[in-house]
């Protein structure tokens, strides 16, 4: 686990793009279990990203008109082409994990903020990713929620050794990542 | 495939107002389209039924001969005997070709006659008349003769005579009265009423008479052969194709009714154009109607494709998702807008049974498969532009909003 710290538009999201393959960089190399993503084009980029890398967003960003449990499984029904049984009971078993098993057909819009970031978390981690990146996962809760979200993501990061990168304001959220990484300017400074 | 499905699916179901009146808009152009091409076709075949549906199809008529011309030894001509207007060629092989006439596919009747001019007289009273001889009991083959016969009977028995409505009233003839008919070549015959009909056309009804076949060749002097023949068929459409295959089999000269109507077929067509004209603006209003809704569609959900292209959802899937979803509206749209065509037109007489007065609406020409699968087909390349938009979208920009 580790974490991005910088003031605002000190590049943390921008960095974050980029590793999630959303954004390619104007100059440089980003190579990532050994395949070159800065000359990968749309399709191969788009694939890589399914099957290695996870999003967290601070504002959640669920599909509004899908169940909780739809939206932890459209990474792999996307891929799939279909919402498999072995896919949906995955799903159910870390939206379970998340403490959801009572809002497991909730449709996502009627959950609240924690919930929905619980779902998110879900979502991230549903195609087994080596890295998921979180950019201010925690900046849209109470506390309460936040070290809740916090606790789930260290619980995950120990037992199936995913890397997690967050991106966070919050030294306290920092505090509980075992590296923190300090960029300004849009260089890692630290 | 299955999984784009079920997120343009729940798409449309997640704004149910919005896809109502999408949905709607469409079946109104395809009710427009369906309404359209009933009108249309019911109106071709009101006025081909009101103009060539009671008349011959295919006429076949010996060509008349040349008139002799004397010419001196050294190439002067010395006399030439001028055409008479009377048609005195005849088809003298007539019996021969009918029953190959009739085994032609499409043809429904074949009416052998003698035909030629003539005067009707009642006393004092003189009328100029058409003549025509029929085979009795082929009264009706051709013109409804019984169908319009408002007294007496259209059978033509020996020494009767059936007249039109308003010849009898010009001439004060009742039913059973005798009248005198002379021929153009000067025989005549006493015949009697046996008949009135009325067809609703003046030209008809005033100088039309009909006597039997063997009644007509002693009026023209015509111990055997017929004029002409007319030929009826069950497509009035195929007469062109059905005249060239009937002179292929006899060598007779067969002339479909198409030709010398060529003013009705200009007509007919310049309204088939108007329907078609009306049609492409009804389907080009659909186009309009569902590019636009998938266009806004597309904005609101611009987040959304921003997140499901983050999931790694590729361009290609973002795509079959808005095709889809206009694929769905113009079948949903196309079904419910035929179906309400079909339904509109239900009260309006079939067919058969046109009355004056009343729109001629044909429900069997409603184009209802035409008109489902170019809405779909047009829903389809209108869903290309917005679901193209909608794969473009960048998905960090997209989130951000």
């Amino acid at each position: 686990m580790a974490a991005l710290l910088g003031p605002s538009g000190s590049g943390k999201s921008t960095l974050l793009t980029i590793l999630g393959t959303l954004m390619k960089p104007t100059s440089g190399r980003y190579t990532m279990l050994g395949q070159d993503l800065v000359a990968a084009d749309d399709c191969a980029l788009t694939e890589f990203r399914n099957r290695h890398i996870g999003f967290v967003f601070q504002f959640h960003n669920l599909l509004p008109d899908f169940t909780a449990l739809e939206n932890v499984v459209f990474p792999t029904a996307v891929r799939e082409g279909r919402e498999t049984a072995q896919a949906r009971a995955r799903g159910r078993d870390l939206l379970v994990r998340m403490g959801l098993e009572a809002r497991v057909d909730f449709p996502s819009a009627n959950l609240s903020g924690g919930q929905k970031q619980r779902v998110a978390v879900a979502r991230a981690l549903m195609n087994r990713p080596e890295l998921v990146l979180a950019d201010e996962p925690t900046g849209n809760l109470d506390r309460d929620s936040a070290m809740q979200v916090m606790d789930l993501i260290a619980e995950i990061n120990c037992e199936e050794g995913t890397t997690f990168l967050i991106s966070t304001h919050d030294e306290k959220i920092a505090g509980l990542c075992r590296r923190q990484i300090v960029v300004g300017d849009g260089v890692v400074t630290g | 495939m299955l999984y784009g499905l079920k997120i343009a699916t729940r798409y449309l179901t997640a704004s149910k107002a919005q896809t109502a009146l999408l949905v709607l808009g469409v079946a109104v152009g395809v009710f427009i389209f369906v309404f359209m091409s009933a009108l249309i076709g019911g109106l071709a075949e009101f006025i081909l039924s009101r103009t060539v549906g009671d008349i011959r199809h295919i006429t076949i008529e010996a060509d008349d001969p040349d008139p002799p011309v004397l010419i001196q030894r050294d190439g002067h001509v010395l006399a030439v005997i001028e055409r008479g207007r009377t048609r005195t060629a005849t088809l003298p092989d007539a019996a021969t070709y009918l029953p190959l006439i009739e085994k032609v596919p499409g043809v429904v009747a074949v009416s052998p006659q003698i035909g030629g001019a003539g005067f009707l007289a009642r006393g004092a009273q003189v009328a100029q008349v058409s003549v025509t001889g029929l085979e009795p009991g082929r009264e009706s083959a051709i013109l409804n003769l019984r169908g319009y016969i408002v007294e007496g009977s259209e059978r033509l028995g020996s020494g009767v005579v059936v007249l039109g409505e308003t010849l009898a009233d010009d001439l004060s003839l009742k039913l059973g009265q005798t009248l005198r008919l002379q021929s153009s070549i000067g025989a005549s015959a006493v015949l009697a009423v046996g008949g009135i009909y009325s067809t609703g056309n003046g030209m008809i009804d005033a100088s039309s008479v009909y006597v039997s076949l063997p009644t007509a060749r002693t009026l023209f002097a015509l111990p055997q052969g017929v004029t002409r023949i007319e030929i009826k068929l069950s497509d009035l459409n195929a007469a062109d194709a059905t005249a060239r295959r009937i002179a292929a089999l006899t060598g007779l000269d067969a002339v479909p009714w198409t030709e010398g109507a060529e003013q009705l077929m200009e007509a007919l067509n310049a309204q088939a154009q108007t329907g078609y004209f009306l049609k492409t603006f009804a389907l080009i209003t659909i186009v309009i109607g569902v590019a636009s809704a998938l266009l806004l569609s597309t904005y609101r959900r611009r987040p959304e494709i921003g997140i499901m292209r983050a999931m790694g959802a590729g361009r290609g899937f973002v795509i079959f998702v808005f095709v889809t979803q206009g694929a769905l509206v113009g079948l949903l749209g196309g079904l419910s807008g035929a179906a309400l065509g079909y339904l509109a037109l239900l009260p309006f007489p079939s067919r058969d049974a046109f009355e004056a007065g009343t729109l001629p609406m044909d429900i069997t020409q409603g184009s209802y498969g035409l008109a489902i699968t170019l809405t779909v087909i047009g829903a389809v390349l209108a869903s290309i532009l917005p679901a193209r938009s909608a794969a473009r979208v960048d998905p960090v920009t997209a989130i951000g909003q």
